[in-house]
């Protein structure tokens, strides 16, 4: 058994892909047309086969309290990793990403928090090399 | 406490809900946070609470210590966009009041 897919809760389809991709740099991997929305599916660049990240409707009534509750207590929805945070964090900012929580040490990892633009906040980390 | 209370700057039910709030370490710690960083959401206090290398709070605790510390009037809340912050709000009562035992020390020396 492995894990193929896990998912977040956008506000609206198009412009997550937009943010995504364009922004974030994540590529398409499934767009099917189910209905009024799509089964909309994005993979890492360096990891092109990796687990897919679903970019879900937020249409179900529980969906819109469970995000607002997170984001009121600024809790990131997802995480993702990057090799550089302080670069990653530049280069978003430069492309006018709002960023919550600027990269801190946080334990094993350093972290920072961003707004996805789609009603969530995202956690990026950085493995920290504790050997030393 | 006579002296604070003649002076009209804070009742009692005040002052126990501070002193209240000062006994705790963690939630002494958590002043000590925000006083170097103000407006931290719930998560940046928990994350902060790892990056001390301290023992990791639950989200549960640290809202419960914030809500204490909030009903003793010693943080506000502000919102930055849909993002709850919590800043310290120390002000001259409460300073007068963390320093009552002062009155006791009668010939000003320091032991």
């Amino acid at each position: 058994m492995k894990i193929y897919v896990t998912h977040i809760f956008v506000d609206d389809q198009d412009k997550a892909e937009t943010f995504y991709t364009d922004v974030l740099g994540f590529k398409v991997k499934n767009n099917v047309p189910l209905g009024e929305h799509r089964w909309l599916t994005v993979v890492s660049s360096e990891d092109p086969e990796g687990t897919e990240l679903l970019l879900e409707p937020s249409d179900h009534p529980a969906v819109k309290p469970y995000k607002e509750a997170l984001f009121s207590d600024g809790i990131p929805a997802h995480s993702f990793q990057v090799v550089d945070l302080d670069m990653e964090r530049k280069r978003l900012d430069d492309i006018g990403v709002n960023f919550t929580v600027e990269p801190m040490d946080a334990g094993p990892v350093r972290m920072a928090v961003f707004d996805d633009t789609c009603g969530n906040l995202i956690q990026l980390i950085q493995m920290m090399d504790t050997t030393q | 406490m006579i002296g604070l209370l003649h002076k009209g700057v804070m009742k009692d039910d005040q002052l126990d809900l501070m002193f209240k709030a000062l006994s705790d370490s963690t939630r002494r710690r958590i002043i000590d946070r925000l006083s170097n960083k103000p407006g931290q959401s719930l998560f940046e206090v928990c994350a902060a609470s790892i990056a001390e290398g301290g023992v990791a709070l639950s989200r549960q605790t640290v809202s419960q210590h914030l809500a204490v510390l909030e009903k003793a009037g010693l943080i506000e809340i502000t919102w930055k966009g849909r993002t709850k912050a919590h800043s310290l709000r120390i002000n001259k009562n409460h300073i007068t009041a963390a320093s009552w035992l002062m009155k006791y020390n009668k010939n000003g020396e320091e032991e």
